[in-house]
């Protein structure tokens, strides 16, 4: 589906837009649920959609190996935008889905979005048995931690199953993600631990994979405080089983702000603070454009952590109605590893 | 008196005021008699001819032809006067282009209801015209056009026959010929004459000859 | 020599102001209708077009019910599994006194250029899907749903008589929740079949799917084709004061030539002025143009909506397109009509008598010449109408006809004026006779157009009055209910019928479904066993028993239109949606209606399509019971009064449908006689000023101006009246060519030819008086003529 409204586009980053800004009260003016830091996250219900909060999302990435040697990226996003902070029945419902899937090699990048209304059945969301879908794409299993996808656009498609043991892990405090010094926050948790292996479908032919997946799993009012201007987003399988999630929001007026979690083997999250995790971009690429950070140079010194993060595929360009940067990277340095880079706000 | 002409006046209307073309004219001719009108170039002849054939209407004075008075008569009485009494010869032939030549020899005569065939047939042997009948006026010369056009006026037997050039418009050896045709005609049928010219000879065999000079009689 | 050889042409014009006005009048009549015709077929072509854009059925495949709509989990079905299908309700809403075009999207999944520009650059997308929601409409639409409670944003991009709004919103005001009217397909299809998902739908191409612009082609050939007769008229007028400028200005080119202007650039100066005349006249005829196109349209446009359910906006817009092609077209016409002027001036001899000799008598050789020319036309036209098909080949048919009748007319003529003056006794008929056969080649041309004109007026005047006949016999077949109810919804439905129990003798549902029937757009109508339609259904031929037949559920009635679009006849199968044969019962009259149409037995149509609701009923009752009944369902059972409609008023409004149509076509039609008109006073006004030399010796020789003016005007009569006869039969072969061919094609029904010869009396009254008053300025001038004009004729000096 090439076609796409111009309309949703802008109505896209206005839902972006107005997700800034409205600190931390209960609800805000236009009586969306605001994040509280004291909630305890309840599964299996939390998989499960949010409709009181403005926006939400299911996001998953996996670093794959094929059979043919070569290794690839996906990555898959259900995102949740709402017009009110309710559900309506039919196509009355203020609810609107939109879907990214994304593929990579080291030479190529291939992307599709589906878009959709909710309260007709065409995308939506349950948490038992699990299942997410829009249109054709779909992410189902009996239980979140053990689910299939089947995905694609129209040169490319995956169909892979992940299965994992591991909890789902909280971030930032207990599950509440601040995202910057204003107090605007998420509920904010992920399962980094799939073990992933299906098939991907290539213009080429198809490739038999395996490999790690990462699923991000957010919701929130009020993302982003009104003067920052995008974010670098890591998530980072290591060598020895621990795994890095650490962001940056750029701001220039109000200076940047980072936060982490170093998830250890066994699942145990330790959060910091902002300033405790730093990314520095080391190389630039001239992306669909624009230049775009390819190499990173991240610390986290409470782990010991020193590695310079780098692009798989450098023209990882999702060019769909939001365009932004999402692709596999390698690790190396004080650790060693790889995993997934999403960067938004590059104009 | 078949024909008087007593002080006629006619205007045009010109740049400035009007041009008198005809200035107290008077004259007359009997029946049976023939009179050759002469004069330089727009002396006013051609006038004084229409104006006597009832074609045109004077200013002031007046025309009596046969004892009646054209000035006097209406459109109609004009028309009727046309048909019935004068007959004119001009010299642009003047035939009516889309009736043949029979036809139009005998047109002024059935008009004017003395439609005589064997006077006709008569005419056209005399004249020569007998291979001619069936042609139209375009298919003719000027001296046959001219004849048809002599030969119509004669085949109403007019009393008054009004001649403008009648042979102008041909060379002189044609000329003369139509012209000697013309003058036994008009002789045999008792008409009076009256022939504009510019020929001395011709007027030279007229009865009585009228010079006009800048609208008057000279 | 260029300055000096222009103007000494174009003195001409300022001597004889006349003829520069007959020559503008002419051509800028010429282009002023046939312009105006195609500002019309462009604004509705246009309106079309905007219509279809709003769907993108010009660009993107649709996939229809069999039905009239479908529900929409079709829809998510089809999406999920992975077909790139948008989803759309269509339908029609009264407000405002109005039917407004409801058209409603879903703005996710919709292609951007689906949706008129306004629809985009809106950001307010909680305020277009969420209820109260808003709908774009069209502006001249827009104040009309101003009542319905919700935003209206009027949008000039939207089509005319249409507003568009969310899926959801529209599905609320047109009380059809969960329903959709069909898909767009916006990529590739995917593997999954669509019978497996939705069985009841259809994938349609984009190209056939336009169907107003299908349905209303015959009517815009329709338009064309009297624009161009028009068109064609308007030519006779400048091709005679083209010849006649030419004619008269022949020692001009002679002197000119003479002195040393090459032919090359007489010729030059000659294109040059004619170019600068036909730019002038064509700058008139648009504007001309313009005004009969403006005066037309609401006309047209009401037309098209009544008759083909299309919405063509009534306000004219002004298109780059349009003017070009005016000027072209103008431009043209003056080619055309100066051609031979221009091929004889070419051949101009050097030396020869400056006698005018276009008005001269016409040669026996031309008018053989012609004769011929109309006889093999003749032979094409027979043969058009054995082999030819399709309404192109109708047209030319009746362009064929009527060029040949056109060329024939002289001969005719002449041969009348020669029998007449056979017969004719004395001097002056001869003269009058002979004299008028003298000016016949002056006055064919126009006498031509007169003929033309007066024989497309016969001929559409008999093929409107044989339409009128056979509809109003018709409606008073297909009308025979007493009241027509429609209920809003089926709670109300049901509340009707409780109501009508025992009050009414019969109460016939009137249930149709929107399908596709062998490949093309159809209704499906399902209809009650009862006598009202035993007694009165206008059959054109059954086989026995078909009412029984039709009530088992084993046959089915078809219209004619589908008859013979698709060659059936009774006991043909016809395939229905869905799979199945059904026996075709008979063939019924159905004028008026663009579509195909399928009649099913009740019980067999509700099997088939049990969504379908049961909203609208025929009532039967005593007549003079009637009124009461009416006010009784609205006092008593709550029915708004416009939900019923009384038998007299629904025969007046299908009757003003009717009318409207071809109003169009009568205003063209009084429009191009007096084009014709036109043409012959033009006619007779340039001849009188050359026909002193032949009036000039009869008068001469004894008539008075008066009794010549008398003659003059008879010999227009007399020649109008043979032209008016001739027409007779000309009109009469064009009315069965347009009712045997040209509606057969267009509409796909067939009208029994009817022929009302009262209407030729009132049309041979107004051609002479036509004629008469062509005549009488001419005659008049001839009359007041000053002998001392007449007299210049014999002026020695001439
Ligand atoms: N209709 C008219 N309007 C104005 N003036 C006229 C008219 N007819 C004749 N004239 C003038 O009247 C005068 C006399 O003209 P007329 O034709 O009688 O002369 P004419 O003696 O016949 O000359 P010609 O020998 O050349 O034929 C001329 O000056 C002429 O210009
Ligand atoms: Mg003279």
């Amino acid at each position: 589906m090439n076609a796409k409204g111009y309309s949703i586009a802008l109505m896209f980053c206005a839902s972006f837009a107005e997700a800034q800004g409205f600190a931390g009260l209960g609800t805000d003016a236009e009586g969306f649920a605001m994040p509280d830091a004291g909630y305890e996250f309840e599964f299996p219900t939390d998989h499960g959609p949010h409709p009181a909060y403005r926006i939400e999302w299911w996001y998953l990435t996996a670093n794959l190996d094929g059979a043919d040697g070569q290794t690839y990226g996906m990555q898959w996003t259900l995102f949740r935008s709402a017009l009110a902070p309710t559900e309506g029945d039919g196509w009355s419902s203020p609810q609107i889905w939109f879907g990214h899937a994304a593929l990579t090699t080291k030479t190529a990048h291939f992307a599709a979005e589906r878009f959709a209304r909710g309260g007709i059945g065409q995308a939506g969301v349950t948490a038992e048995p699990f299942e997410a879908w829009i249109d054709d794409w779909r992410l189902s299993g009996p239980s979140l931690s053990d689910v299939s996808l089947r995905a694609g656009g129209e040169e490319f498609g995956y169909d892979l199953t992940l299965k994992t043991d591991a909890p789902f892990v909280p971030q930032g405090e207990n599950g509440y993600s601040v995202k910057a010094a204003s107090g605007q926050a998420s509920h904010y948790y992920s399962q980094p631990f799939y073990e992933v292996s299906g098939t991907l479908a290539l213009p080429d032919g198809q490739v038999e994979v395996t490999g790690q997946g990462w699923l991000d799993r957010e919701w929130s009012s009020e993302l982003l405080a009104r003067s920052q201007e995008g974010w670098d987003w890591f998530s980072l399988h290591l060598g020895g089983g621990a795994r890095l999630m650490g962001f940056v929001l750029r701001d220039d007026a109000a200076g940047d702000y980072t936060s982490a979690t170093w998830i250890a083997p066994d699942g145990t999250p330790t959060p910091y603070p902002d300033g405790a995790f730093t990314a520095e971009p080391l190389r630039a690429a001239e992306v669909a454009g624009r230049d775009i950070p390819v190499r990173w140079r991240l610390k986290l010194p409470g782990q010991a952590l020193d590695v310079e993060v780098t692009a798989v595929n450098e023209q990882a360009w999702n060019p769909l109605a939001f365009p932004y940067w999402e692709g596999p990277v390698t690790v190396t340095g004080s650790h060693a590893g790889r995993g997934y880079l999403e960067m938004t706000g590059y104009e | 008196m078949l024909l008087s002409v007593e002080t006629l006046t006619k205007t045009y209307p010109a740049e400035g005021g009007r041009l008198t073309v005809l200035d107290g004219i008077s004259m007359s001719l009997d029946a049976g008699r023939t009179l050759a009108l002469t004069g330089e170039s727009g002396s006013g002849k051609s006038t004084l001819l229409h104006l006597i054939g009832g074609l045109d209407v004077p200013d002031a004075g007046r025309v009596m032809v046969d004892g009646t008075d054209i000035a006097a008569l209406d459109d109609k009485g004009r028309a009727a006067l046309r048909r019935g009494t004068v007959g004119v010869v001009f010299q642009q032939f003047n035939l009516i282009p889309s009736l043949d030549v029979s036809a139009n020899i005998a047109f002024q005569a059935r008009l004017a209801g003395r439609h005589d065939p064997a006077w006709d047939a008569r005419l056209a042997r005399a004249l020569g015209l007998e291979d001619q009948l069936g042609k139209y006026p375009e298919e003719l010369s000027g001296g046959q056009q001219q004849r048809v056009a002599i030969g119509r006026t004669l085949a109403a037997r007019p009393r008054l026959i009004l001649a403008d050039e009648p042979t102008g418009n041909l060379d002189e050896a044609t000329g003369d010929r139509v012209l000697d045709l013309f003058l036994q005609l008009v002789a045999e049928t008792g008409a009076a004459l009256l022939t504009v010219t510019h020929s001395g000879r011709l007027a030279a065999r007229m009865d009585a000859q009228l010079v006009l000079s800048q609208g008057r009689v000279a | 020599m260029i300055r000096a050889g222009l103007s000494a042409l174009l003195s001409h014009w300022l001597r004889r102001p006349f003829q520069l006005v007959t020559l503008v009048t002419g051509l800028a009549l010429a282009t002023a209708l046939w312009s105006g015709v195609q500002a019309i077929n462009a604004e509705a072509r246009a309106s079309y077009d905007q219509a279809a854009e709003t769907l993108g059925e010009a660009r993107y495949p649709q996939i229809v019910p069999d039905g009239a709509d479908f529900p929409q989990a079709d829809y998510v079905g089809l999406r999920r599994a992975g077909w790139p299908v948008t989803p759309v309700i269509e339908g029609r809403l009264r407000a405002g006194g109005q039917s407004v075009r409801l058209i409603g999207i879903d703005p996710l999944t919709a292609p951007a250029d689906i949706a008129p520009d306004t629809v985009e650059v809106e950001t307010d997308l909680a305020g277009f899907i969420t209820p109260p929601g808003l709908l774009y409409a069209n502006p001249e639409t827009a104040p009309a749903l101003s009542g319905l409670g919700l935003r209206v944003v009027p949008a000039a991009s939207v089509a005319p008589g249409t507003a568009i709004g969310d899926i959801g919103i529209v599905q609320g005001l047109l009380g059809q929740p969960g329903r959709l009217t069909r898909l767009i397909l916006t990529g590739d299809a995917p593997g999954t079949p669509l019978q497996d998902i939705a069985s009841g739908l259809t994938r349609r191409a984009q190209a056939e799917s336009n169907d107003i612009a299908r349905l209303t082609d015959s009517f815009h050939l329709n338009l064309t084709a009297f624009g161009l007769l028009s068109f064609a008229v308007g030519l006779f007028i400048v091709h005679g004061a083209i010849g006649l400028a030419f004619e008269q200005r022949r020692p001009v080119f002679r002197t000119l030539r003479a002195l040393g202007l090459p032919l090359r650039t007489l010729i030059g100066l000659l294109s040059l002025e004619l170019v600068i005349l036909a730019l002038v006249s064509g700058g008139i005829g648009m504007a001309l143009g313009y005004l009969i196109a403006a005066a037309l349209l609401p006309d047209v446009a009401a037309t098209l909506r009544g008759l083909y359910g299309a919405d063509v906006s009534g306000q004219l817009s002004l298109r780059p397109a349009w003017w070009a092609a005016g000027m072209v077209i103008a431009l043209l016409g003056t080619a055309i009509a100066a051609a031979g002027a221009f091929w004889r001036v070419a051949r101009l001899p050097l030396l020869a008598s400056a006698q005018p000799r276009a008005w001269s008598r016409g040669s026996a050789a031309g008018r053989l010449a012609q004769g011929a020319a109309a006889a093999a036309l003749g032979l094409v036209a027979l043969g058009l109408a054995l082999v030819g098909s399709g309404l192109v080949a109708g047209f030319v048919l009746l362009g064929v006809l009527l060029i040949a009748a056109a060329l024939a007319l002289p001969l005719v003529l002449h041969g009348v004026l020669v029998l007449a003056a056979g017969a004719a006794r004395g001097a002056l008929p001869q003269w009058f006779w002979a004299d008028t056969r003298q000016q016949l080649p002056g006055l064919s041309l126009a006498l031509m157009a007169l003929l033309l004109a007066l024989a497309a007026n016969i001929g559409v005047g008999t093929m409107v009055q044989s339409f009128r006949a056979t509809f109003t016999g018709w409606l008073d077949q297909r009308l025979a209910a007493e009241l027509y109810v429609r209920a809003s919804d089926p709670a109300e439905a049901e509340r009707l019928l409780a109501y009508l129990d025992g009050r009414v003798d019969a109460v016939l549902p009137i249930v149709s479904v929107d399908a596709v029937v062998m490949g093309a757009p159809a209704e499906i109508f399902g209809v009650a066993d009862h006598a009202t339609y035993r007694d009165n259904w206008p059959l054109l031929s059954a086989l026995p028993d078909v009412w029984d037949r039709v009530a088992r559920g084993e046959a089915v009635l078809v219209n004619e239109q589908l008859a013979r679009r698709e060659a059936l006849a009774p006991g043909d199968p016809l395939p229905l949606p869905g799979g199945d044969t059904r026996t075709i019962g008979g063939v019924y009259s159905d004028y008026g209606n663009p579509l195909a149409q399928v009649l099913i037995g009740l019980d067999a149509f509700r099997a088939r399509y049990p969504d379908a609701p049961e909203l609208n009923f025929g009532l039967r009752l005593p007549a003079p019971d009637a009124p009461a009944l009416q006010r009784a369902l609205t006092d008593e059972a709550g029915i708004a009064p416009d939900q019923i409609t009384d038998q007299q008023s629904l025969k007046r409004f299908s009757l003003g449908i009717f009318e409207r149509t071809f109003a169009v076509t009568g205003a063209l039609n009084v429009l191009t006689l007096a084009v014709a008109g036109f043409a012959i006073l033009t006619s007779l006004l340039t001849l009188s000023t050359m026909r002193q030399p032949q009036l000039a010796p009869v008068w001469a020789l004894g008539l008075t101006r008066a009794s010549l003016a008398r003659l003059e005007i008879l010999r227009a009569l007399f020649l109008a009246l043979v032209t008016f006869i001739a027409a007779i039969p000309v009109g009469l072969l064009l009315a069965y060519v347009l009712l045997a061919v040209i509606n057969v094609e267009a509409f796909g029904w067939r009208l029994p030819m009817q022929v009302f010869p009262g209407d030729w009396l009132w049309l041979g009254a107004l051609s002479m008086l036509a004629a008469l008053l062509a005549a009488l300025w001419p005659a008049r001038r001839l009359a007041r003529t000053p002998p001392a004009e007449l007299l210049k004729v014999f002026a020695n000096e001439r």
